[in-house]
């Protein structure tokens, strides 16, 4: 049908996403903005290299941030010794702009993978599991027997107003950085993106699907998974590069079960199973974290929520719900799929709003009332019956839509 | 040489128990060669001691005068010997092109390749288009191999088995479990393949078997009691006693 438009498909979501990039900075003002920003894109990155090993390779890794927080701190050495090359003005450093440091963090975290990643990659599954959890936390211990390296709790500092500055562009704001983040993460994405298009990136998942069957088209697939987890530590190492910039501080914690544990939950949230999935993930779980935090003192609490409901109502993430109404739209049947989803996407909201409530009474109740009410205009008092009331209303109607909706989307299946 | 393949002793144990039992076989090349027996006889195990997947307890096995025993499966693949499986296994998530191309890398030497796009291989993508065809499987071609029917599964496990041009090729059991009209389908693909190439193929249906082979080998508890022309299996009176009189009570 559309024949003029089919150039247009696989170029679209890359013109449209320099296009958002660039208008950003015309409608969001203000450097707390730009921080969040500026945040979601080295998360972008992040959690994209981690689907490179979990969605695309099939290796479940519980110590990825070993690659993003060796890269972040190569680079926050390097952007010393341009600080440090700046006075005498001699020498490679004195060259190198703080711009190209993602290119550093990416070398320090692939070079990384490639020491260490070869007898991890033997087996994927709980095996590959059990030892990346070992791995990330020997590093995080192991950073404090090296203070001069790591910092010791307190970390590397460093400044990235040093070095040749190109195109006039200083890195002083957040809003300046804004721009810095923007190129790499384009950069980054494209090449990640690439990276599946090629026979390595098309064998990485055949080795995800069956590694056995992979030995009897002639390759080993613990050779292709090495190739891989040595590529996502790169991309990992980007990441860490570009939070090096950002941050001027990297701590021992970038290495840790935490950060790693991050990567996981923004990558699954989004989706393993598609490919923009994770970029969507770190969207959300970043705005979620930065601006929840600010409002109540359940954040972290409500982002574990999320995670649940993903895993338990969208098991292929928001992408994937995203890919099923594509689908469908493209299918021409979204009419008669949309009510049913819609319905589960209002019961889901209706619990959301009835377990919302009743933390914050909770926490009301044992910590004083916090922001996210009074935000909202709301003065509900715990005491009253009314209250409880309402918030059993909404778990009751959220489960009668589930059920009504669920029945539908049955009756069309 | 004129020999593909020469198995000489092979013996495999699964601790206590001995599941082949000292198997000596040479096919011919250019041959169709039908391993039969009854069920658990050990014509799997028998072909993954062959095709690598498990390596001999004892013996030898040549492919073209050349050891391969105890080998790596890819690296027996490499020499030129690709094997079907029993149970469909394809890389599920992935289009049936797909799974035909990825079987085509090795050719190209382009598996590993991070720096140009899959689509540049130019050979893999020709010959994954042609094994599409052969095997019949062309409207299917973007459909994740896992959503397939059972029949055209089978026919993909049969497609990523040649895709890599191999010139010695074992299928366990490429009919099982298919219709009348499929079966005669899966034969013209089998004999097709069969054309420049040896093939050693285990199969249950004596009619696929006695119409495709040029020899027949019968697998009993693990030891071959008896190898010859099929005329020569139809009249073996210790073959119809093991295997074919058991088939016909
Ligand atoms: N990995 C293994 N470990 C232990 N025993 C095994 C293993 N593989 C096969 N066996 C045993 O070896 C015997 C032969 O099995 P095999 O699958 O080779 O038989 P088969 O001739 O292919 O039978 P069928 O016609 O049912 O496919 C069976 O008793 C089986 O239980
Ligand atoms: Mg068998």
């Amino acid at each position: 049908m559309n024949e003029s438009l089919s150039w247009w498909r696989p170029v679209a979501p890359w013109a449209i996403s320099a296009l958002v990039l660039v208008t950003l900075p015309l409608v969001v003002a203000g450097n707390g903005t730009f921080s969040i920003i500026n945040v979601v894109a080295i998360n972008i990155v992040f959690a994209l290299s981690y689907n490179m090993l979990l969605g695309q390779g099939g290796m479940l890794s519980f110590g990825h941030a070993v690659f993003f927080g060796l890269g972040a701190y190569g680079a926050i050495h390097a952007m010393n010794l341009i600080g440090e090359a700046g006075y005498d003005g001699h020498g490679f450093w004195a060259f190198f702009p703080v711009y190209l440091l993602p290119l550093v963090g990416f070398a320090c975290g692939a070079l990384a993978a490639l020491v260490v990643g070869w007898p991890f990659c033997r087996r994927a599954g709980t095996a590959f599991a059990m030892i990346t959890l070992g791995l990330g936390e020997l590093v995080a211990a192991g950073s404090q027997m090296f203070p001069t390296v790591f910092g010791g709790e307190a970390g590397v500092f460093s400044n990235r107003m040093v070095g040749p500055v190109w195109f006039g562009l200083e890195l002083a704001q957040p809003a300046d950085v804004y721009w810095f983040m923007a190129f790499w993460t384009l950069v980054a994405v494209f090449a990640m993106w690439a990276f599946t298009r090629t026979p390595l990136g098309r064998m990485s998942n055949a080795v995800r699907d069956n590694a056995d069957r992979l030995q009897f088209i002639g390759y080993p697939p613990r050779n292709l998974r090495f190739l891989v987890f040595i590529a996502a530590g790169g991309f990992a190492g980007l990441g860490g590069g570009m939070a090096a910039v950002n941050y001027e501080i990297v701590t021992p914690e970038s290495l840790g079960l935490l950060t790693s544990g991050l990567a996981l939950l923004m990558a699954a949230v989004g989706g393993l199973a598609v490919f923009y999935g994770p970029m969507v993930g770190a969207i959300l779980v970043t705005v979620m974290n930065s601006l929840l935090s600010d409002y109540t003192d359940a954040s972290i609490l409500y982002v574990g929520l999320v995670f649940l409901a993903v895993v338990m109502f969208a098991p292929g993430g928001l992408g994937g719900g995203i890919e099923q109404v594509r689908l469908a739209w493209r299918r021409g049947d979204l009419g008669a799929h949309l009510p049913g989803w819609l319905g589960g996407a209002l019961a889901v909201l209706l619990i959301a709003l009835g377990l919302v409530s009743t933390i914050e009474l909770v926490y009301q109740i044992s910590h004083g009332r916090d922001k996210l009410a009074r935000l909202l205009g709301l003065e509900p008092d715990p005491a009253s019956p009314l209250v409880w009331l309402g918030i059993i209303t909404l778990f009751a109607a959220g489960y009668g839509v589930a059920r009504v909706s669920g029945r539908y989307r049955e009756a069309r299946a | 040489m004129s020999e593909a393949l020469n198995i000489l002793g092979l013996k495999k144990s699964f601790g206590p128990a001995e599941v082949i039992r000292g198997v000596d076989l040479t096919v011919a090349r250019g041959e169709v060669h039908a391993v039969i027996g009854p069920n658990g006889a050990g014509k799997s195990t028998f072909f993954n001691l062959v095709s690598g997947a498990f390596a001999p307890s004892a013996g030898q096995v040549s492919l073209h005068g050349r050891r391969i025993d105890g080998l790596a499966p890819e690296k027996i693949q490499q020499r030129g010997l690709a094997r079907s499986f029993q149970v469909s296994n394809v890389f599920g998530n992935l289009s049936v092109f797909e799974n035909l191309r990825c079987a085509c890398f090795k050719q190209s030497g382009a598996g590993y390749a991070f720096w140009r796009p899959a689509g540049s291989v130019k050979r893999a993508n020709r010959r994954a288009e042609e094994v599409l065809e052969m095997i019949g499987l062309r409207a299917l071609r973007d459909s994740p191999a896992g959503a397939l029917p059972y029949a055209s599964q089978r026919a993909l496990e049969i497609g990523m088995t040649i895709a890599g041009d191999a010139d010695v090729v074992l299928l366990d059991e490429p009919t099982a479990g298919m219709s009348n009209t499929e079966t005669t389908q899966a034969v013209s693909l089998i004999r097709r393949i069969a054309e420049g190439r040896t093939l050693m193929i285990v199969e249950h249906d004596m009619g696929v078997v006695f119409e495709l082979a040029d020899r027949i080998s019968v697998l009993v508890y693990g030891e071959i009691i008896a190898t010859g022309t099929p005329d020569a299996i139809r009249n073996d009176p210790r073959v119809k006693e093991a295997y074919l009189g058991e088939e016909a009570a």
